[in-house]
């Protein structure tokens, strides 16, 4: 995927984990039954919003807080193309890039959208919205291989001689 | 002259300010005390808010409201129905317990008398029974009637006389008596009856002993549990710094509805079978049923003597590794009591868990909740479906040497056969 | 040439002469630990990625704290899932109901210095308080680790923390860790290692040195470390040899920051509602009134914690209609605390002492808030929601301020 667009979400700095699933619904089944309470104590609307394709655009430290997996799994599950941050916390960017969950880091475009706004992410190039681009950085090899592999899993189940 | 009366009827007649109740009389009644935790009194608050004109709580000095049933809190929603008990009660000066144990024993150890009717928002408020109290479990339509009249009506009940003899064989147990009894006269067998249990066999019970049988008679139905304030009574409440309200006795030639003689040594070990607390059968029956939790504690089985029995089978043992054995203390006193004679350390030797007082387990919505299909073995007062966590498990009922004996085997077995 | 602790330990894990800051190398794993909450989606994966057996059983220790006891019907699933797990890959170490992973990890000597650890939870850093590199990670990386025993990494950059002198009564290192979290910024550490020396920490306790490490993930770390000494030595109950003692940071390697303290600068604080690095100090949040207090943790849940409560403690009650429940940090802990007439003090002033495990730090039970009401916690975060409603408020602080807080029914400084 050289370039797409979405409609952009807009959130703040040190979106933590506990945000994006709290504890309280961290032992359910499935993904797709947590799902309904992504963000739930900071924007409980946002479950029910979010459409396939769309984007979200945060401020510093995206992901700080906990290990837990089923944060970008529960933004992936959203729908969600892409989350671009300013940075991201450690953990959460292992997380996401053995999940298949795109991560932009950009500490410009947060002056220039608003919530609504569309953008068009040239992939490893830049980000571009109302006309105007924003450079980002392209991801290193070894991430980028685990990504191309379609996550963690699948890069093991090749290495298993499986698929 | 008045006609022989029971002590159910003698302390009806003294709280209505009349010479003479018959069972089937209504009467008018002064409550002594006014219990109620926190299973429902945001409910009371609301009505009391809500639905009443110029509300006024008649004698702020009966009311004794107390949070044990999911403490610590676990959820959002039991945090504000705590935090509108706590608020109200800080308002109006109410005496206010939380965090400090099962709201029957902290009644026990600190409020209730020998004399009293006791109204409490909970259904087994006939403990108090264990020391002359006539106590009964309201609704909180009823209980709201009495915090604002300072009154309420009763109808006299029947009284079952449970004439106990001789004394119980080692390793038997209160709650292996009253279970016996529950099995034997039904799950209604004793509605709207009070229970009355006297006899030389009484003589031989201590006060924990007491205050199991008498907890345990709403699972027969019973309105209320009586037993006569003896030297043990008296003693206990001396020993926790109160006197008698008045000390009733039944009187020679009272009426009752029926007298079981029941021989104590006759008693042993049994397992209240799930989903209903009169499906009693000896724990015989039940060998070998895997179990995945144990629970020993509750306002029902608690208390430092239980603990004691629970400390002696898990002393040099270990609880099986694929049990949750949880051991809940009845009180913050007991529950220091027990850490002074070390029980806590053994009990954390074996491997079990050790909660705060509270109701735990019991009530089953918070603490050690059981999964789909799982076995749990409890000293808890209600085996009924989904009491314990999912509505697809299983609870037998028995004495904390057979839980904890069963913790230990990792099925259900007796102390004896360890 | 100079290295920094993490450069010299990495490169003794691979076999290399040196590494540096930025190479992506690929470690051998020491040990492993995984606890109840994702041991459902670790065994799922596992099996997925195709893998029939682990690359050492003995490596990998899987630990219930989070849902013990269970608070959820579906909790007690994942004991199920984790049971059969160990039972079918032939697992011995397991731990039940013995206590929160970070202690049970370093109590029971699963980690030793040097050592190369992941966990699935963020404060898998704790066990650099012992001279490990240990870091946390998602359900994925961990099948993988179980079925590989190896696990990429980039050699972080380190920021150096010095601190020297002595703290006064009322400080701990709780308040040196919330400190540094608020100069930094709770990503002022991120992808980075915080390395900590100076006399103050060489005079700390192990217990102490890991509140500290536990809260690195807090600035964002990748990990904390900590020079091995005598003190680790007795507490990992190992001999102390150059292995041990030869990993620390060289004065003059490449460090990215340095920072330096004086122990007597420090003051009690509080990290404030609802970021990590909203630190005030004590003295300046006046009569804030609170509606419970916790003292727990695997910050903030060991025996000198407990003790230094129960000093506070001692002869008093916990104000009216204030609730302060106290979670040790694992059984021995509480065994200890029993032993020694911690526990007793602190019920005699009205806690509400509860079973070893995460109790109310992950938020999940013991001791859950609602709208308008206000904690002071010793545990490792006051994220939004974290313990009931967005409307609740999380105060942070070390055990002393927590514990005189609880006696005041307010905020007040130790």
């Amino acid at each position: 995927m050289d370039q797409f667009t979405g409609t952009v979400w807009v959130l703040g700095d040190d979106i933590d984990t506990d945000i994006i699933i709290p504890t309280e619904y961290l032992a359910l089944k499935t993904v797709e039954d947590m799902k309904p309470y992504g963000f739930y104590p900071l924007r409980p609307e946002l479950p029910g919003l979010i459409q396939p394709g769309d984007m979200i655009v945060a401020g510093k430290n995206f992901g700080c807080g906990s290990s837990r997996e089923q944060a970008p799994e529960i933004i992936k599950a959203l729908g969600v193309s892409c989350v671009i941050a300013k940075s991201f916390a450690r953990i959460f960017f292992r997380n996401s890039i053995n999940n298949g969950l795109l991560l932009i880091e950009n500490s410009q475009i947060q002056e220039a959208v608003k919530e609504g706004d569309r953008l068009t992410v040239h992939t490893n190039q830049y980000l571009e919205h109302e006309g105007r681009k924003y450079p980002i950085e392209a991801l290193p090899d070894n991430l980028l291989d685990i990504l191309n592999a379609g996550g963690l899993v699948k890069a093991m189940r090749k290495l298993n001689g499986l698929d | 002259m008045t006609e022989p009366m029971t002590m159910a009827e003698k302390i009806i007649a003294a709280a209505a300010g009349v010479n003479e109740v018959r069972p089937g009389d209504i009467h008018t009644v002064e409550v002594d005390q006014l219990m109620s935790n926190d299973g429902t009194t945001h409910l009371t608050i609301d009505m009391y808010q809500k639905q009443l004109k110029n509300p006024r709580i008649a004698d702020v000095s009966k009311l004794v409201w107390i949070v044990d049933h999911n403490v610590p809190c676990d959820s959002p929603k039991t945090a504000a129905s705590h935090k509108k008990m706590r608020d109200f009660a800080k308002e109006h000066g109410i005496t206010f317990y939380e965090g400090q144990g099962v709201c029957h024993q902290i009644m026990m150890e600190n409020h209730v008398r020998p004399g009293e009717l006791i109204f409490g928002a909970d259904s087994h408020t006939c403990a108090y029974g264990a020391l002359g109290a006539f106590g009964t479990g309201v609704g909180c339509t009823d209980y709201l009637y009495a915090m604002v009249t300072g009154k309420s009506w009763v109808l006299v009940p029947e009284t079952l006389k449970f004439n106990l003899t001789g004394k119980l064989r080692e390793g038997v147990y209160a709650r292996d008596l009253i279970l016996t009894i529950i099995g034997q006269i039904g799950a209604n067998g004793a509605n709207y009856k009070a229970m009355e249990f006297g006899g030389e066999g009484l003589k031989t019970l201590n006060m924990s002993d007491r205050i199991c049988i008498c907890n345990l008679c709403v699972e027969a139905g019973a309105k209320t549990a009586l037993m006569e304030a003896d030297e043990v009574a008296l003693a206990y409440l001396k020993e926790h710094g109160r006197e008698p309200k008045h000390v009733f006795h039944s009187d020679e030639g009272a009426q009752y509805a029926r007298v079981y003689d029941i021989d104590l040594g006759s008693i042993e070990p049994i397992v209240a079978k799930p989903h209903f607390v009169d499906n009693v059968v000896p724990a015989k029956e039940c060998l070998g049923v895997k179990i995945d939790e144990a629970f020993a504690g509750s306002c029902n089985n608690g208390r430092i003597e239980d603990l004691r029995v629970v400390a002696d089978i898990l002393k040099g043992r270990k609880v099986h590794p694929l049990v949750r054995f949880l051991i809940v203390p009845a009180s913050n006193t007991v529950y220091q009591q027990a850490l002074q004679e070390g029980l806590m350390d053994i009990f954390m030797e074996a491997g079990a868990i050790v909660m705060n007082a509270n109701c735990s387990v019991c009530w089953g919505s918070c603490q050690g909740v059981i999964g789909e299909k799982e076995v749990l073995i409890s000293t808890g007062t209600r085996n009924f479906k989904g009491r314990a966590g999912h509505p697809d498990s299983f609870v037998y009922l028995a004495s904390a040497a057979t839980v904890a004996a069963s913790a230990v085997a990792g099925c259900i077995t007796t102390a004896d056969r360890l | 040439m100079a290295q920094t602790f993490i450069e010299k330990l990495i490169a003794r894990n691979i076999g290399a002469d040196s590494v540096r800051a930025g190479n992506i190398v690929t470690l051998n794993v020491d040990r492993v630990m995984i606890h109840d909450i994702f041991i459902p989606f670790v065994a799922s994966k596992f099996e997925e990625m195709g893998f029939s057996k682990l690359w050492d059983p003995d490596k990998v220790v899987l630990i219930y704290d989070h849902l013990v006891p269970a608070s959820q019907t579906d909790d007690t699933r994942h004991f199920q899932v984790g049971n059969a797990f160990v039972k079918k890959y032939g697992m011995k170490n397991i731990h039940r109901s013995d206590g929160i992973c970070h202690q049970l990890m370093t109590e029971a000597g699963y980690v030793k210095p040097g050592d190369v650890v992941f966990g699935t939870d963020s404060h898998t850093t704790t066990y650099g308080s012992v001279g490990a590199f240990s870091t946390g990670i998602g359900y994925t990386e961990m099948a993988s680790i179980l079925g590989t025993g190896r696990l990429w990494v980039k050699v972080p950059q380190t920021i150096r923390v010095k601190i020297t002198g002595k703290l006064a009564p009322n400080v701990t290192s709780k308040d040196i860790i919330l400190t540094l979290i608020g100069d930094l910024g709770a990503d002022g550490a991120t992808y980075k290692a915080l390395e900590f020396v100076g006399d103050t920490v060489e005079d700390m306790t192990v217990a102490s040195r890991m509140t500290i490490a536990n809260m690195a993930i807090e600035a964002g770390a990748k990990c904390a470390l900590f020079r091995a000494d005598e003190k680790t030595a007795e507490y990992c109950q190992i001999p102390l040899t150059e292995k041990e003692t030869g990993l620390f940071g060289d004065e003059d390697a490449d460090y990215c920051q340095k920072i330096e303290y004086r122990a007597e600068d420090f003051v009690p604080v509080l990290a404030c509602p609802s970021q990590v690095d909203k630190i005030r100090p004590a003295r300046e949040l006046k009569d804030i009134a609170i509606d419970q207090v916790f003292i727990g943790s695997c910050t903030n849940g060991r025996l000198e914690d407990l003790m230094a409560a129960a000093e506070i403690l001692k002869g008093k009650k916990v104000a009216p209609f204030v609730k302060l429940i106290v979670t040790p940090a694992s059984r021995k802990i509480y065994q200890q605390a029993a032993a020694n007439g911690t526990l007793q003090i602190l019920a005699e002033a009205g806690a509400m002492i509860t079973h070893p495990a995460c109790g109310l730090c992950c938020g999940r039970a013991g001791g859950i808030l609602t709208d308008g009401e206000r904690i002071v916690a010793t545990n490792n975060r006051n994220f939004l929601g974290r313990m009931g409603t967005n409307k609740v408020e999380i105060y942070l602080a070390s055990p002393k301020t927590a514990a005189a807080s609880a006696v005041a029914g307010k905020i007040v400084p130790a």
